[in-house]
């Protein structure tokens, strides 16, 4: 009887099972279906360099999408006074920017430029397929190889180049993102940008100027120089800084290529609406910070309430502010003062700078170049600025209101050259008025030769209406030597 | 006067110092060692033999076309080289402003410089001679564990342009062979016996033996790196195939 009862139920446990499994199947064949989407005509495929990106599929049909994909070796600025040899799709790193609806069928043409040195291929993860289409589209300078996938699965997938070395095909650049929408799009927003992070290994360490090889060595290690959006130090800050209005959607469209560093993605003084998590269909809501793998990407959404500058890192902070990994997003607009008081300072950090800091002890090198020209002093400063004192003092001297002062048209600068001088070799603690707004911040002693400091110092002078004042290296050494 | 005598000495001595180099060979003495991509189970042996000094130029593949009006631009088949079949050139018998005489010859398919290599008494090397070869450096016949040596390998990889640089420009290794690494790229008789499938993780676990596991796993080290290079070039390439940075030079038994 017992035996019978057991039977009855695991009978119907089975049942239970088949409908379950049967709910599955339908599931499944929902996914299947993808693949049986009948294209509709051919197009080109608009391909954009970052931070751009193509115009959104809206509700077009599945179609025949035709990539042409060039490859090119050619020297790049990291930073300023940096360069490399840069390996990238399109001529651009990250690569261009590649947008596909699901069912869409994708031919593609990879072009390996006649003077490059190397063969090159690409797997896309948006492929189903062996090698990601790293097998069929292996191809050799002044060649070009052609292959085509059907996109089967909406979601944002990174693309690299798989060619041994792998890891110093990425590490010089070669990847990028390619876009599948679902079938309609992604819900409308008014902006959309392109941002993907790398990580760059030199031989020299970061800053040192000149054309820098790449580092093997470093690179097996994750000792990573440079940690950057977009290819190079500065690629959208300032002038090259990603823009909207206020009360509008942004929508970031996010990758790592590592080939190393997984990305605490993270935008300053804003939360993300929505994330979709690692690029797929799961949605997160109000998110801080997001991780991106290597090899992997995030989708992220948010309304721009308030203007200001929103600061975009990888909150993994030193690469922030000391290896480059930072960026600008300028909102423009109507302030409201009910959601952002404005007293406060954006962030809670305070912002380094990329040179070293160290204790007012510390040995300073030197090297001195005598007999520079106004205007060999003024391009050096130029690049001891940027990687100095940038962050916080800003790309134009403006400063940041209430918490660093301004350098542009500064009184308090153009009043006193040598304390100006202490201020750079001893930092400044306390409360400054400069241009007649109070400031209560702390600047940290910078290590720079005295060669440095007056080159940077000449350059700041001769900038932004200030009192063109030529600082020499001796009147450094004189402040140094009063204390 | 004097300046004329000075440089009619220049000449003379570039003249010579030019003889000397066209087609001088020097011996490789052979022995067995184990390639790059290899593992102690795959030890190779070479026979002694000659190898050129440096690649062959442009000014002696001029000589070559001539003599061999097949292998003219406009003259060669299509199956035995492809449409950038010595493209920088001018013409089928001279060559741009841009180019030196001295600078080595590319953009040639297999098939034309292993003709030329025949038209000369010798032959192409095999991949296994040329990289015995190429794995010394000014001191030693093995440099391949040094990271300098490594280092100056991979930095060429980052050097634009380097085909039109001239012969000689390299450093002369052990054997007194100039140019085998940081300049172009040399055709090989075998170049295709090593199957990179282009899809490199794949070939991690392929049994063709040529291309170990342990060697793509144990990617640490920097002369894989730059050996993977070399396979990976000659994986891409058809015997059709010319491209701007391919060039080659002969062996001889």
């Amino acid at each position: 009887m017992k035996n019978l009862r057991n039977i009855v139920k695991t009978g119907l446990m089975g049942i239970a099972l088949l409908l379950f499994v049967s709910c599955n199947s339908t599931e499944e064949k929902k996914i299947i279906d993808f693949a049986k989407i009948q294209v509709q005509g051919t197009m080109d495929a608009e391909l954009t360099s970052p931070p751009f990106v193509p115009a959104p599929v809206g509700d077009r049909a599945a179609k025949k999408l035709i990539v042409n994909m060039e490859i090119l070796e050619q020297e790049g600025t990291m930073t300023d006074g940096v360069k490399y040899v840069y390996w990238t799709f399109g001529g651009s790193v990250p690569g261009s920017f590649i947008r596909t609806r699901v069912g869409d069928e994708v031919e593609f043409t990879l072009s390996n430029h006649p003077d490059n040195k190397l063969p090159h291929n690409i797997d896309l993860h948006a492929v189903t397929g062996p090698g990601g289409g790293a097998t069929s589209s292996f191809v050799a300078p002044g060649h070009e190889k052609t292959f085509s996938f059907k996109t089967l699965n909406p979601g944002l997938y990174v693309y690299h180049c798989a060619t041994a070395p792998v890891g110093m095909h990425i590490a010089n650049g070669m990847y990028g993102l390619i876009l599948v929408e679902p079938e309609g799009g992604l819900p409308k927003v008014d902006k959309e940008y392109y941002i993907m992070q790398g990580d760059f290994y030199t031989k020299g360490e970061n800053g040192e100027p000149g054309l820098q090889p790449f580092d093997m060595q470093k690179a097996v290690d994750e000792d990573a120089d440079y940690v950057v959006f977009n290819g190079k130090v500065g690629a959208l800050t300032g002038d090259n800084a990603i823009t909207a209005n206020v009360g509008e959607t942004v929508r970031l469209y996010v990758g790592n290529g590592g080939p190393n560093l997984t990305s605490s993605f993270h935008v300053i003084g804003e939360i993300f609406d929505n994330v979709h998590i690692e690029g797929g269909s799961l949605l997160n809501k109000n998110v801080q910070t997001t991780s991106i793998p290597a090899g992997g990407a995030a989708i992220v959404d948010f309304k721009v309430d308030v203007p200001g500058t929103f600061i975009i890192v990888d909150h993994a902070i030193f690469r922030a502010f000391n290896k480059g990994a930072l960026g600008m997003l300028k909102v423009t607009g109507e302030e409201n003062k009910q959601l952002y008081s404005g007293v406060k300072q954006e962030g809670i950090y305070h912002p380094e700078g990329g040179t070293i800091q160290t204790m007012p002890n510390g040995e300073a090198k030197k090297e001195v170049n005598l007999n520079k020209t106004l205007a060999e002093k003024v391009a050096s400063g130029k690049q001891i600025y940027t990687k100095t004192c940038f962050a916080c003092h800003q790309a134009n001297g403006e400063g940041i209101a209430n918490a660093f002062p301004p350098l542009a048209k500064s009184d308090y600068l153009n009043a006193d050259v040598k304390r100006a001088i202490d201020i750079v070799l001893n930092g400044k603690t306390g409360e400054i008025t400069v241009n007649g707004a109070k400031y209560n911040s702390i600047m940290t002693k910078q290590t720079l030769t005295d060669d440095e400091i007056a080159d940077v110092l000449t350059y700041v002078y001769n900038s932004w209406g200030n009192n063109k004042t030529n600082v020499d290296a001796s009147m450094v050494s004189e402040v140094k030597n009063t204390h | 006067m004097k300046t004329i005598l000075r440089l009619t000495i220049c000449v003379l001595f570039f003249w010579t110092a030019n003889a000397n180099c066209q087609s001088k060979m020097v011996s490789i003495k052979g022995a067995t060692y184990t390639p790059l991509y290899g593992r102690d189970s795959l030890q190779v042996t070479i026979a002694d033999f000659y190898m050129d000094v440096y690649p062959v130029t442009n000014e002696e593949f001029l000589q070559f076309v001539s003599e061999n009006p097949i292998w003219k631009r406009s003259k060669v088949k299509k199956l035995f080289a492809d449409a950038t079949y010595l493209i920088k050139w001018k013409s089928d018998t001279a060559l741009n402003e841009n180019q030196s005489l001295k600078a080595p010859v590319t953009n040639v398919s297999w098939f034309a410089a292993n003709d030329y290599c025949e038209s000369q008494g010798k032959r192409l090397p095999t991949v296994d001679e040329w990289e015995y070869v190429a794995m010394a450096n000014e001191k030693l016949p093995d440099a391949r564990t040094l990271k300098k040596y490594n280092e100056y390998i991979l930095s060429w990889y980052e050097k634009p342009k380097t085909f039109n640089n001239e012969i000689g420009s390299t450093f002369k290794n052990y054997w007194g062979v100039y140019d085998l690494h940081g300049l172009v790229w040399e055709w090989t008789l075998d170049f295709n016996s090593v199957l990179v499938s282009g899809e490199s993780r794949k070939d991690v676990d392929n049994d063709s033996n040529l291309f170990c596991g342990s060697a793509a796993i144990g990617a640490t080290d920097l002369m894989n790196y730059a050996a993977f290079m070399r396979y990976a070039i000659r994986g891409s390439v058809k015997a059709k195939y010319t491209m701007n940075n391919l060039g080659f030079r002969c062996v001889k038994d």
